[in-house]
């Protein structure tokens, strides 16, 4: 009953492994939900009305500085007794509303310091060519903000996968929930958590690598300096 | 008129988790820091052995969920070694100023990694020992690098707070949870002001963290 048993860790390791398909598939749900609404953040944001701005950074802001998992609870819980718009949503659906609207404000910011970055040159050339607003954003902007900033966005993938868990809460039966239920049922919440702790481990640790060697690629492919560097040889080779 | 009603009975029940929430809060501000002090200095030492130890308890951190720490650590942990953490306020504390203490630390570690060696170099020249270089030149140059970083980690500690309430202590999101489970149908309310005391906590560290991140760039030559 007190220390390591390994036959609890191998009895409790395919009821713990069960929950990682909805594990996984919740986090790709929610960083696609995020990803998609970052934009929406992105644009409204930029809406050239002062007191809508500064509304819309506000709401952002108090977004970002309050819990998630007060979030989740809100729209599980407090959602559906809103009087005329409340729906009464199941519990994937919610986290992944909640987990989803909480970390796109954190991909809004992503996506706007790429936008900033890019050159205000490309802005002035993009209208002297006579480009439509449309024609600016989809052809000249976005395909230079966009691919600087994806060494960051896999970086909020992997700590979305580690706030997931947050969703047992409602649940949402993942990894934790299933080692909670192990404990629960059997009075062992040792083996169980350990089991969900290395899971985490082994998935978040290797990603995180492949995306600081994205990142360094990347770096060296949209530094400035050697940017200009190859474009500079380009010229020299012409001439 | 009715929610006016609802609003003075919820009100005084919320807030007497403030305290809770701020004490885990401050507790966890205070060992998070050193945590993240003492782990940066120690991934920078000459003994390898400090290194690695330090290394690995950076990257089991980083590489697992908060909420898993918790739980590793309030359920699992007394059972494995035989000792108690405390209560389930150390609990909680130790598992939030670890898990951010680990992130801090890489912060420590990179800023006073890209202090121009030219520093280091120039205070070599000028006969000072190891420890007078880190404490006179390094680190107080790599200390302001550090605080705007230092700043959104007070809020993301604020926010991993809510936590605590899953092991039992009696904070803000606790009174909320008890008084929606009495009366489902004050839960818009109940979590909406709960959310709104998290963000007046909020707006003391958002204004600091600017304060910091223009006190860091103040009579730096951009490069």
């Amino acid at each position: 009953m007190n220390s390591w048993s390994w036959e609890v860790f191998f009895d409790a390791f395919p009821a713990v492994l069960e929950g990682l398909g909805i594990t996984i598939s919740l986090t790709i749900a929610c960083y696609l939900f995020a990803l998609v609404f970052g934009f929406g953040w992105t644009f409204i944001r930029r809406i050239p009305i002062k007191p809508i701005r500064w509304l819309i950074i506000w709401v952002m802001e108090f977004i970002r500085s309050t819990p998630p998992l007060v979030q989740l609870f809100f729209i599980f819980y407090a959602w559906p007794m809103v009087p005329v718009i409340g729906v009464a949503l199941d519990p994937f659906t919610s986290a992944v509303l909640g987990l989803g609207i909480h970390y796109s404000t954190y991909i809004g910011e992503v996506y706007r310091s790429g936008i900033e970055n890019v050159d205000s040159g490309q802005w002035e050339a993009s209208t002297a060519l006579n480009f439509s607003n449309r024609q600016k954003w989809t052809k000249i902007i976005l395909p230079q903000a966009i691919p600087p900033t994806i060494p960051m966005l896999g970086n909020y993938l992997i700590i979305m996968f580690k706030e997931v868990p947050l969703a047992s809460t409602i649940g949402v039966l993942g990894i934790l929930s299933m080692a909670n239920d192990y404990g629960a049922q059997y009075w062992r919440y040792l083996e169980p958590l350990t089991i969900v702790a290395i899971l985490f481990l082994i998935l978040s640790y290797p990603s995180a690598i492949l995306i600081n060697r994205l990142e360094k690629k990347m770096n060296r492919r949209f530094d400035k300096k050697t940017v200009l560097g190859r474009m500079n040889k380009g010229k020299g080779a012409v001439m | 008129m009715i929610t006016i009603n609802a609003l003075n009975d919820v009100f005084p029940i919320l807030i007497q988790g403030i305290k809770i929430t701020v004490s885990v809060l401050l507790a966890s501000i205070v060992l998070g820091y050193l945590t993240a002090f003492v782990a940066g200095f120690c991934r920078l030492s000459k003994n390898v052995i400090l290194r690695k130890i330090t290394g690995f308890y950076v990257e089991v951190f980083r590489g697992t969920s908060l909420i898993v720490q918790l739980f590793w650590l309030y359920y699992a942990f007394p059972i494995l070694f035989g000792i108690e953490v405390g209560s389930n306020f150390w609990a909680g504390v130790l598992a939030i100023s670890l898990n951010y203490g680990a992130y801090m630390s890489e912060i420590v570690r990179g800023s006073i990694l890209s202090v121009a060696k030219g520093q280091t170099e120039a205070a070599t020249a000028l006969n000072m020992s190891r420890f007078q270089r880190m404490r006179l030149v390094v680190f107080p140059q790599a200390v302001r690098m550090m605080l705007p970083e230092f700043g959104n980690y007070l809020i993301l500690m604020l926010k991993s707070t809510s936590l605590v309430s899953l092991i039992g202590m009696t904070d803000i999101l606790y009174y909320g949870d008890i008084l929606r489970s009495s009366n489902l149908s004050q839960a818009p309310m109940v979590y909406l002001l709960v959310l709104i005391f998290y963000f007046i906590l909020a707006l003391p560290l958002i204004w600091l963290t600017r304060k910091l991140e223009g006190f860091s760039k103040k009579g730096v030559a951009s490069q």
